[in-house]
């Protein structure tokens, strides 16, 4: 039952910056020299020249072992003291401290499923990795994703996600957009979830991420659709 | 070694020395747990001191409220790295609470226990001595659902996993047994100030 700590902060190069939608960008770290589940984060630590400290907690977008790289998905706040530096300052070269992985929000290939995914904006991150877990290792076991978003364009890895919905048999995704389109204003509700359920089964493994107001709702909305809570994980974000 | 362009915007010197080392301040009252937010109603509900697996001592909700009322304000401080300054809480301290059982603590550790199955583990001297409390209000007002509602542990002066929401009683053990957390990597002290987050911190 006991799972490792996290690892000591050990100093990431950043490989690859690339723009995932118009305020969240993508950074690809070389490996996290531990290895990580889908769904878990790690902690970032930036330091300035007179040793003030900030740090935060991001999602592992990357599925574990992606040769690629450990791969973050970082989110432009309003005023964002660590996401505004990765924003406007990091540059492919940087050496930044990271640790991890850290968390109970995980899934992995020999967990099964079926497997119930509900992200709501930048909370898709971890679900990302999830799916990207599945289409590796476990290309059997059902799995579907409710993703939350305010337009298309917004919509993090929409390109990817839209695609593996086509091409990869019992996973299937729903992009539900909130401020653009017939669906403008429109929330996650219950029959939305009961139609999911109906698509998928009755799922051994629900994961919810997002703000902390989307994580409560749909958390309570699981419940009373008749899954047992015991098999909903949840976590939320914000800096 | 500082991060090449970083300079961050450390806040005011006032609110710098009261922030543990890697936190920061928010207004808001963000919510950290596992799963859904468990229906905990007062009716029905009991909170108990166990030894073991032995009961002591149990109280229904409403022997609960006649117990002599603690309030403390102050800073809470929350793992995932946020802190909240000047809360302010009310309910019946863990002194009260065995001077109404006419106990002393049996063993030196407890793992408090939640009505989500979830259990933490704090030395008894911290929770003694005016240092802990079984908290029902926040703000003068019932402890919503989402922040641990009807009764949430409060150790204040711990990482705030350590305030165990939806709590249902005290199980004091042998032993310093790991709880939910403590058995997933984390600290099983958890000492904001010196920044025991995680098992070897």
């Amino acid at each position: 039952m006991a799972e490792a700590a996290p690892s000591r902060w050990r100093d990431a190069t950043i490989r690859a910056i690339t723009p995932a939608t118009p305020r969240v960008k993508s950074f690809r770290f070389d490996a996290l020299g531990a290895p990580h589940r889908a769904g878990q984060h790690v902690d970032v630590r930036l330091t300035a020249p007179d040793g003030y400290q900030a740090q935060r907690s991001y999602s592992i977008a990357s599925a574990p072992g992606d040769p690629r790289g450990l791969e973050l998905m970082i989110e432009r706040l309003e005023g964002g003291e660590v996401s505004g530096f990765f924003d406007a300052i990091a540059e492919v070269g940087d050496t930044i401290e990271i640790r991890g992985p850290i968390g109970s929000f995980a899934w992995e290939a020999g967990d099964g499923g079926p497997v119930l995914l509900i992200g709501g904006g930048s909370g898709v991150v971890p679900l990302l990795a999830m799916v990207r877990e599945r289409a590796l290792r476990a290309p059997q076991v059902p799995m579907l994703l409710l993703y939350s978003v305010r337009t298309a364009a917004e919509a993090i890895a929409r390109g990817e996600l839209t695609a593996r919905s086509r091409d990869e048999t019992g996973f299937d995704l729903t992009l539900l957009l909130t401020r653009e389109g017939p669906t403008t204003g429109r929330r996650i509700d219950r029959v939305m979830i009961d139609t999911a359920i109906e698509c998928l089964g009755m799922p051994r493994h629900s994961f919810v991420c997002g703000s902390n107001a989307f994580v409560g709702t749909v958390a309570d909305l699981l419940v009373d659709a008749g899954v047992r809570p015991a098999t909903i994980r949840t976590e939320r974000f914000g800096e | 070694m500082a991060t090449r362009g970083f300079t961050g915007r450390p806040p005011a010197a006032e609110i710098r020395e009261r922030l543990p080392p890697g936190q920061y301040l928010t207004d808001d009252f963000p919510v950290l747990q596992l799963g859904p937010t468990p229906r905990v109603s007062t009716d029905g509900w009991r909170f108990t001191l166990r030894h073991g697996s032995r009961p002591l001592v149990s109280w229904t909700w409403e022997e609960f409220q006649a117990l002599p009322r603690t309030r403390w304000g102050g800073d809470i401080h929350c793992v995932t790295k946020w802190s909240k300054f000047d809360t302010a809480w009310e309910g019946v301290s863990i002194d009260d609470l065995l001077a109404a059982a006419g106990l002393d603590a049996p063993t030196g550790f407890v793992l408090a226990e939640g009505h989500d199955d979830y259990t933490t583990n704090v030395p008894v001297a911290d929770l003694v001595g005016g240092k802990a409390m079984v908290a029902t209000l926040y703000d003068g007002k019932p402890i919503e659902p989402e922040h641990g509602g009807p009764a949430r542990l409060l150790v204040p002066h711990l990482y705030f996993w350590k305030s165990a929401k939806w709590v249902k009683g005290l199980r004091f053990t042998e032993r310093d047994e790991a709880g939910f957390w403590e058995l997933r990597g984390y600290h099983m002290y958890g000492d904001p100030w010196r920044e025991q987050r995680f098992t070897d911190d």
